[in-house]
């Protein structure tokens, strides 16, 4: 592997020879400070996206078990039960297992895929090459970032070896259920593993987010201004605000509930009876974590869609020939978006006994968020309007993004009303709801992502075949399988169930149910493919020989094909003009770098 | 071998599957690349606009099959109920009519706007009346949204009306129990620390205090009066637990130690709802909504609605829990006092 990698990189320096008075090239790297404790951002990134890769297989394949057992809920697989022993006994899966899948299904694609693998690859990659900067404000701390993410990963992946399990009372881990060994099995050993993992994450996103922040802020190129930043750097840096801001508070929550665990404080029990025994614990609040919980976990989802939205604007405008439609707009619903983040998390929990008129304060500020992101499809349709349009497979991910983003936003009009939430409140709906807007789109935008900057990232192209195999399979599957899962919401079903036969109201979806399973399935192998072809064209995708192959006017284009540590050679180039100069005055585009010419039109 | 010859199956798509897309990419290097892209450039703007007619299709069809399987708009069983299927409607219409525009919009466009040798693109960088008008517009419908929603909303978490009855609801792993508060209609003291199962005394109700003396507590079903408003009081011993009342549309956390409340009036007895659903196994059902632990989904409840007479009729064969916890447990010699002790209670109850 080691060798591979070598003879890969010395044929890729060919084409930078000349590059001598080059800023870093004098250093002397070795194999690890190269590849492992590299503090070169482009590398970082990589880092971010193997690992990120690697935890959405183990995460999606976590979700395929839990399909099998709530779309055959008769048939044994003794498959299961040679991988899983006790936990699969018969070839059935145990509830306590069933519980530990979707909580590890969930922390894994939340916070380890979307949070970590999206914005550690796309922020660490693109800062950079987009501002016009060799590197990050501290390359060492953007390593420590990906490094404590890794630990965390350790941990996390660690606790599904233990005896008891891992964590499984679900990705939000409300207390009680996770504060007591004796309520749940996962609520032992596993609960502490989770916290530290959770805690080792957190320390990376904000040894990350603040990076971020400070490069955008202090490193951008001359003439670089903030209205001249594509749009992908203003969605990352209100990404990373986000995460500064909010990732402490849950942070604060956890350790609250690992004192209760172990040290007898009373943070969030209050009157417990459990295991035929009274608790001691008097006067704490059940409902006080759900707060710092969703105080984080609402800015979560736009942590996770907003890099998204940025990815997605870059695409569609190079893709369309045309610049994005309403620039400062997109900037400033991204803002609002960025500020009503903070102040809808008790959306969550209408149904907890909340007060009522706070409850409606909650209705009001989430459904004007709705708002922003309405204009932001808006000028996503006017940017397609009357374009040139190319599908590249990145190009139809964006354009499956916003179908998917619409499909799902408008869903959250339902379920962000209290009165209709009294009813749908944990249902299927939701999750179908939340799938379809934050799993599935931001799985499209990242894809999006990666097939377009992939030969900036490795000097190579993705097979273009298999990509368009992968998105139009994986378009029609998620739809296949989140849309029925409106009605099974509808009919009352709530998450979380795995097996409907014993009641009378929600036992009617058993054929859908199969073939909900039967496309989750499918869908599966189909993004295995994807990542065959993505280590696949690492090595022997088609050769990139443009320095510029999608004529794209920003930054990252004008570095070498394979850019070494410092990005460009020579001076960084000055910027004079905004990101989206594409089809002005008859021209194709025209590149960031150039001055503004005596006859050109303004806009 | 079944698993084994499905994942042979898988394996061999596999493969063919990437030789295939590889010999595209010789082919496409063989033609000439630009070629090789403007034609898939061509398929998939086809693909796109084919995609938008199946979706259309597919939204009709999954509402034809999975239609009848949900609870329908219109056939709540309680006076809020009836009120969340309204504010459902409206919010179906309007975000259906954006629902269609935008999809079919963004694939026609799509579509309509493929590369073409002779398309020069149109720049348009910004519009400040477009812009004001797909942020006013929203805006609005939303405003009018949130209004009837908090309209609702504040009807159906307002306080309950005087005459509603009181039940009490305890969720615990894996169980609901009930309790109704008796003739004096108030649900007496109870304290977790009370607890105590050999002894009867499930919910830790405070014998001392005279109110739980006539209360009556049942394992279920819940039993409730149509037409009669009631207030549920209910609380959790162990976990956060949630009463969801599919049927009625409600729904409300169980969380130890924070009672909460629930008020509705049911509308409709259980046997009207197996005439309408045509579902002679109908019941009342209470689900679970929140992960309470390995048991969820067993976590099952059911409620019967009837008739005032129905209701007092079973109401007459139930025993309060004090007898049974104790006063059917004492000495047949403490009899007698015990007994006066009831009728006492009795007395000034009425």
């Amino acid at each position: 592997m080691s060798d591979t990698l070598h003879t890969h990189q010395e044929t890729a320096s060919i084409g930078h020879h000349a590059a001598d008075h080059h800023v870093h090239a004098h250093h002397k790297e070795t194999f690890i400070t190269k590849y492992i404790f590299s503090q070169d951002h482009k590398m970082i990134a990589k880092q971010f996206l193997v690992t990120g890769i690697i935890w959405a297989i183990i995460g999606g394949l976590f979700s395929v078990l839990f399909r099998l057992q709530l779309g055959f809920p008769d048939q044994t697989f003794p498959i299961l039960e040679t991988f899983f022993g006790k936990w699969a006994e018969g070839g059935r899966i145990k509830p306590e297992f069933y519980y530990a899948l979707t909580t590890m299904h969930g922390t894994v694609l939340v916070f380890f895929v979307l949070t970590a693998g999206l914005s550690g690859t796309f922020a660490n990659l693109l800062i950079p090459l987009q501002i016009g900067a060799r590197d990050m404000a501290s390359p060492m701390m953007n390593m420590l970032s990906y490094w404590f993410f890794f630990a965390g990963s350790v941990v996390m992946l660690a606790s599904l070896f233990i005896e008891t399990g891992p964590a499984s009372g679900g990705w939000t881990i409300y207390p009680p259920l996770s504060a007591l060994g004796q309520a749940s099995e996962g609520s032992k050993a596993g609960m502490d593993y989770w916290i530290a993992g959770m805690a080792l994450f957190i320390i990376s996103q904000l040894f990350g987010g603040l990076n971020y922040i400070a490069t955008i802020l202090n490193m951008r190129t001359k003439g670089m201004s903030m209205t001249r930043l594509p749009l992908t750097i203003w969605a990352l840096l209100f990404t990373a605000i986000l995460g500064v801001l909010s990732f402490p508070v849950l942070l604060s929550g956890v350790v609250l509930l690992l004192f209760d665990r172990h040290l007898g404080t009373s943070f969030y029990l209050s009157d417990i009876f459990i295991a035929g025994q009274a608790l001691p614990n008097e006067g704490g609040s059940a409902i006080l974590f759900q707060h710092l919980f969703w105080f984080l976990g609402h800015p979560e989802v736009y942590i996770i869609i907003l890099p998204t939205m940025g990815l997605v604007s870059e695409v569609m405008s190079i893709n369309a020939r045309k610049p994005i439609f309403g620039y400062m707009a997109m900037v400033f619903s991204m803002f609002g978006i960025c500020v009503l983040a903070f102040l809808v998390w008790a959306h969550h929990m209408f149904v907890t006994g909340l007060n009522p008129f706070l409850g409606s304060v909650f209705v009001l500020l989430t459904l004007l968020i709705a708002v922003p992101s309405a204009i932001k499809v808006f000028n996503w349709l006017t940017t397609l309007w009357r374009g040139n349009i190319r599908f590249t497979p990145a190009m139809l991910f964006a354009i499956g993004f916003v179908s998917l983003f619409i499909s799902g936003g408008l869903t959250g009009i339902f379920l962000g009303n209290s009165t209709i939430d009294i009813h749908l409140h944990d249902t299927m709906f939701v999750i179908a709801h939340f799938h379809i807007v934050m799993g599935v789109s931001a799985f499209f935008g990242m894809f999006a992502g990666i097939y377009h900057w992939f030969p900036k990232m490795f000097g190579r192209y993705m097979n273009n075949t298999l990509g368009y195999i992968h998105f139009w399979v994986t378009l029609v599957g998620a739809y296949l399988i989140f849309w029925p899962m409106h009605y099974q919401g509808l009919a009352g079903m709530p998450r979380r169930y795995l097996d409907k036969s014993s009641w009378v109201s929600f036992s009617q979806f058993h054929s859908l149910d199969a073939m909900i399973t039967v496309v989750t399935v499918l869908v599966f192998a189909i993004q295995l493919l994807f990542v065959f072809n993505f280590f696949y064209s690492i090595y022997k995708g088609r050769r990139v020989r443009s320095q510029n192959p999608w004529g794209a006017t920003t930054l990252e284009w004008t570095t070498p094909i394979r850019p070494g540590h410092g990005n460009w050679e020579g001076e960084i180039p000055e910027v004079h003009r905004w990101a989206y100069d594409y089809g002005k005055d008859g021209r194709d585009f025209i590149p960031q770098t150039e001055p503004i010419g005596e006859k050109e039109s303004s806009h | 071998m079944h698993t084994f010859l499905l994942v042979v199956i898988l394996v061999l798509g596999f493969i063919i599957t990437v030789q295939i897309a590889r010999a595209t990419e010789f082919v496409s290097i063989i033609q000439g690349e630009e070629k090789t892209r403007k034609q898939s450039n061509r398929i998939n703007a086809v693909l796109l606009l084919i995609f938008l007619f199946v979706g259309l299709f597919g939204v009709y069809w999954a509402h034809h099959t999975l239609g009848d399987k949900i609870l329908k708009l219109g056939t709540a069983a309680s006076d809020h109920g009836i009120k969340v299927d309204k504010m459902l409607t409206y919010t179906l219409i309007a975000t259906g009519l954006v629902f269609f525009v935008t999809q079919i919009l963004l694939f026609w466009y799509s579509f309509r706007y493929q590369e073409r040798e002779n398309r020069k693109p149109y720049f348009f960088p910004h519009n400040n009346k477009l812009e004001m008008l797909w942020t006013v517009v929203p805006a609005i419908v939303l405003t009018i949204l949130i209004a009837f929603g908090l309209v609702y909303w504040f009807q159906i978490t307002g306080p309950a009306p005087e005459n509603a009855a009181t039940v009490e609801i305890t969720g615990s792993q894996f169980k609901w129990e009930f309790r109704y508060p008796g003739k004096d209609g108030v649900l007496g003291k109870k304290n977790y620390k009370y607890i105590d199962e050999s002894q009867d005394n499930s919910l830790g109700l405070i014998w001392d205090d005279v109110a739980t003396h006539d209360d009556i507590v049942s394992g279920g079903p819940l039993h409730l009066v149509v037409g009669k408003p009631v207030k549920l009081v209910i609380g959790s011993k162990d976990v956060i637990h949630s009463v969801g009342l599919p049927h009625f549309r409600l729904k409300m956390d169980a969380v130890p130690g924070t009672p909460t409340t629930l008020w509705f009036t049911p509308l409709k007895t259980t046997k009207q709802m197996i005439e309408e659903t045509g579902n002679e196994n109908f019941v009342f059902e209470i689900a679970c909504d929140q992960m309470c632990g390995a048991g969820h989904t067993a976590m099952r409840g059911e409620i019967i609605v009837e008739t005032q007479e129905e209701y007092d009729q079973w109401m007459a064969t139930q025993k309060p829990q004090y007898q049974i916890a104790v006063l059917d447990k004492q000495e047949p010699a403490a009899d007698s006092t015990a007994a006066v002790a009831v009728a006492s209670i009795a007395d000034e109850n009425k």
